[in-house]
């Protein structure tokens, strides 16, 4: 799945990263707490989440996250997206609330990746 | 075996938005470096959470990152209220952090584990009133 389509499904503004709509993206995460992203997210990643603060974007800079959703119509701040489009993040926001969003894509096919051992 | 390359950093408490940047930092200098995509996840990882963990309950404190030809060694001293009781602070899930870092997204007690999980070795030294320093290394 692309981030175009991730775009599509969920009726999504792009906030920022209009260039990067064909980016891959090959698993997520939803999560409002960035200390489990950090334990848990995959690699190739696209994060779902209703927290809108600078951590989120440095969270996804370090776990090499390939796009932001923000749920429930969150919108980041001017020093947020600056951020992100230094590390070249794309950031959608959606309406719907986190169990829809993540539900929508997941009938979509886009899947949570593997479990730990 | 000689360093390639030593890396400081101050990191402040005063300031929660700026938590991150001397990882963000290492994490740039390593790409430039050709390091491999997955080393430098992981020390992205195990340095953030660190310097996270430095701002939330340490007075902030120096990061010291050094590259050799075998590994990275990462250095985080802070002058926080130490450790008291280490075997508890490194279970999953158990956490001090107050609510408002919780607000925040972070304070799931994860922060130790994940530093253990994704560093080679990791040592820590903590001294109650005085500070904690935490030793990770990541081989190459």
């Amino acid at each position: 799945m692309t981030v175009g389509e991730i775009k599509n499904l969920l009726d999504c503004e792009v906030i920022t990263g209009e260039d990067l709509l064909d980016v891959e993206v090959r698993t997520a995460c939803g999560s409002d707490m960035m200390s489990d992203v950090l334990a848990f997210a995959k690699t190739s990643c696209a994060l779902l989440t209703g927290l809108c603060n600078p951590q989120v974007i440095r969270t996804a800079d370090m776990m090499d996250i390939v796009c932001i959703i923000f749920v429930r119509g969150k919108k980041p701040d001017e020093a947020m997206i600056e951020m992100a489009k230094e590390n070249n993040l794309p950031i959608l926001s959606t309406g719907h609330r986190m169990f829809s969003a993540c539900g929508l894509l997941y009938e979509s096919g886009l899947r949570g990746g593997k479990m730990d051992a | 075996m000689p360093n390639l390359m030593e890396l400081k950093y101050q990191v402040s408490n005063e300031d929660f938005t700026r938590a991150g940047e001397a990882s963000s930092d290492v994490k740039k200098k390593l790409k430039q470096l050709g390091v491999s995509p997955d080393v430098i996840r992981r020390v992205a990882i195990a340095l953030y959470e660190g310097e996270i963990n430095m701002v939330i309950h340490a007075y902030g404190g120096e990061i010291t990152v050094t590259i050799s030809e075998e590994q990275i060694t990462m250095t985080l001293a802070d002058r926080g209220p130490g450790i008291p009781d280490i075997d508890k602070a490194m279970q999953a899930g158990f956490s001090t952090a107050p609510d408002n870092v919780r607000n925040l997204g972070f304070g799931a007690g994860m922060g130790l584990p994940n530093m253990k999980k994704n560093s080679d070795t990791i040592d820590i030294s903590t001294e109650i009133g005085v500070g904690t320093t935490v030793v990770m290394t990541i081989n190459l």
